[in-house]
């Protein structure tokens, strides 16, 4: 056996019950046995450019650009891929995958949906059993996508336990998953977890990087200088990051959940506010109390309302490649109305996180310099929750 | 000689099954927790499990996952479990093993979370999310401080037993199923198989937990092997009776022994 597996300096590694390491083991060595197979490939690209609709467009936003008065900025549309946001990207890969491995029955968890709708996608793409865990609350704040999961033919299990977000869910599939570990594939929809799913996630999330470098290298004929996304687990964050972390004068910036604040116990700002610990089968940073008890976290943001990040992320962090800073609801919001309004462009709420951070990190850029966001998904399904927010009564019929 | 150890060779001596029994620290408070310890001990348990809650028990079943849940509700922390551990060390001297998750430990600090094991007369842990792989995260400090940590085999560990066995000290826990804790009707392992396996390589007794719900079940599982754990069925107990449950709790460990000998 091999030791220590998965590390990203500190973190990372395969912190689960004995039950399922033979199948993480085993995903493992699928993962390794076609990520470089030229036919494995070669389909995930076919899926990739005729069913996904990528590349994703870079579209050069000039009234946002003009209106905040500092660098060009570009935005990264991984919310036109198909389903809506960059999560089809990781799900095509591990789905692919799971029929090579001979895996009947998908499972997934999911925050805002995002992840559950683009694995349902996936499965009735290919004729396979879809079962979704998704917190009580999530399920109430997201409708919407709970219904076009269930349109798609998957069932959505409704987890009620602990805080009824993401983490439950999470603890629900995993639970799932030692249950029917012969036939089931746990395809988990952030670079997190037990190794290999922190490193697999990624790859098949870097395509975000290589585009914008290419696109971006097509259009200025240089790098950007600043890259900015949303970071709950971190996925479309470190798909958008991956390929730039060797190049220096990058700036990588993540936003993260900041609810009601990063002073109050409403948040979900886990650089900002969390330390290390050892959960859902990785070493990184956790919102915990002094006893590792996780703590509940808050965010308007269903997808970025998680009390941990990806060890990658962790290990950016903590060398100081990446920073992460955070952005609270009604930062959040506003940006949200801000993109709209400026350029026609409805985000979803977790990426109107990292356009939250764009306006004031922007400003201060020379008009010379290029800043990529990654809009990771569109907005529709956050449009009554804003409302809401608002205090506007928008009539559901 | 560890007292996990003693027990168990001293059982072997004796040609006797033992039985391992489990309660989760301070549900539903931790004055009932130390009462239930010596009543399980006083009517057979050989070695008890205290459960330290945690928030987020990704391996355990319904039933531990509530008790956890009324635990931590009630204020239970590891300092005050391991207060409650020093006093029943007054009144025992049978070995006390703590099951836990990995992130209690690292968080507590592994260093000081052993010492403090053995200082407050700790023998074993049991840490299920800590799989083989990762042992080194609390191996030497386990060692230093003479604590067994117990490795696990599951139905689905296939070729993965034989190191996992031969590594294993103390005891080796044969997980039964695949799944979390709590009870069962009926079993789809093939035992014969599973333990035929686990013996090839075992060089320490071997334990069956996971799912088993009663005397007659404990009877049919132990046959396979040098012991049972039984954990969801007295959770169930001390769910429904709470502060009441101890005597009941007593002769349900009392069925369970009395159906391994």
């Amino acid at each position: 056996m091999n030791e220590k597996k998965g590390r990203f300096g500190d973190f990372g590694g395969q912190y689960v019950p004995e039950t399922v390491m033979n199948a993480v083991n085993e995903l493992d060595a699928a993962y390794e046995k076609y990520k470089d197979d030229p036919d494995f490939i070669e389909e995930l690209k076919r899926y990739y450019r005729d069913y996904a609709g990528r590349p994703s467009m870079l579209y050069c936003a000039e009234k946002m650009s003009a209106d905040l008065g500092g660098a060009k900025i570009y935005l990264k549309r991984e919310d036109l891929n198909h389903t809506g946001s960059h999560k089809i990207n990781n799900v095509l890969g591990q789905i692919l995958l799971a029929k090579r491995m001979g895996k009947t029955r998908i499972i997934a968890e999911t925050g805002a949906g995002q992840h559950g709708v683009a694995t349902a996608t996936a499965c009735a793409l290919f004729g396979l059993e879809c079962q979704v865990y998704m917190g009580a609350e999530d399920v109430e704040r997201q409708s919407l996508n709970v219904y076009r999961m269930e349109l798609l033919g998957a069932s959505v299990i409704s987890v009620s336990e602990g805080t009824s977000t993401l983490k439950d869910a999470i603890n629900a599939a995993m639970r799932d998953w030692a249950e029917n570990i012969a036939t089931t594939f746990y395809c988990i929809g952030s670079v997190m977890g037990p190794h290999p799913y922190p490193a697999m996630v990624r790859d098949f999330q870097k395509i975000i990087s290589e585009e914008i470098r290419s696109q971006l290298m097509e259009k200025e004929g240089k790098l950007p200088d600043c890259v900015v996304a949303c970071v709950g687990g971190g996925s479309n964050a470190m798909g958008a990051f991956y390929d730039f972390i060797g190049d220096e004068s990058v700036r990588l910036v993540g936003a993260e959940a900041a609810g009601l604040g990063v002073d109050t116990d409403k948040h979900a700002a886990t650089v900002a506010h969390g330390t290390m610990g050892i959960f859902h089968g990785m070493k990184s940073l956790f919102l915990q109390n002094e006893f590792g008890q996780i703590d509940p976290v808050y965010s308007i943001s269903a997808g970025l309302d998680y009390p941990g990040i990806g060890p990658e992320h962790a290990m950016l962090h903590k060398k100081g490649r990446a920073e992460y800073v955070p952005v609270t609801d009604e930062e959040a919001v506003c940006a949200f109305e801000y993109l709209s309004r400026v350029e026609g462009i409805i985000p979803a709420i977790e990426s109107a996180h990292a356009v939250a951070a764009a306006l004031k990190i922007a400003p201060k850029m020379g008009k010379d310099q290029i800043m990529v966001i990654n809009i990771s998904g569109r907005g529709d399904k956050d449009v009554y929750s804003i409302a809401r927010y608002r205090g506007k009564n928008v009539v559901n019929s | 000689m560890n007292r996990i150890e003693k027990t168990l060779a001293e059982l072997k001596a004796k040609g006797e099954k033992a039985l391992i029994t489990f309660v989760t620290a301070g549900d539903p408070d931790l004055e009932t927790t130390e009462k239930l310890v010596l009543e399980m001990f006083e009517n057979g348990a050989d070695i008890i499990e205290i459960g330290v809650p945690f928030s987020d028990p990704v391996a355990e079943g319904k039933v531990i996952q509530a008790a956890s849940l009324r635990s931590l509700s009630n204020g239970t922390d590891l300092t005050k479990i391991f207060g409650t551990v020093e006093n029943l060390r007054k009144k025992t001297d049978k070995p006390l093993i703590l099951m836990m998750y990995v992130n209690t430990i690292f968080r507590f600090g592994t260093e000081r979370f052993f010492k403090l094991c053995r200082e407050k007369g700790i023998d074993g842990v049991i840490v299920p999310d800590l799989p083989f792989e990762e042992r080194d995260e609390i191996r030497s400090f386990a060692e230093d401080n003479e604590i067994i940590p117990i490795s696990l085999v599951a139905p689905t560990s296939h070729q993965r037993i034989e190191s996992i066995a031969s590594d294993a000290r103390g005891f080796l826990y044969c997980v039964s199923s695949t799944g979390v804790t709590g009870t069962r009707s009926k079993f789809s392992t093939n035992f014969d198989e599973f333990f035929g396996e686990i013996k090839k390589s075992c060089k320490v007794p071997a334990m069956v937990g996971f799912g088993i719900s009663g005397p007659e079940q404990a009877a049919k599982m132990g046959s396979y092997c040098d012991g049972v754990i039984v954990g969801s069925a007295i959770v169930k107990i001390i769910a429904e009776y709470g502060r009441d449950s101890v005597k009941k709790v007593g002769e349900f460990v009392r069925s369970l022994k009395d159906a391994l000998k």
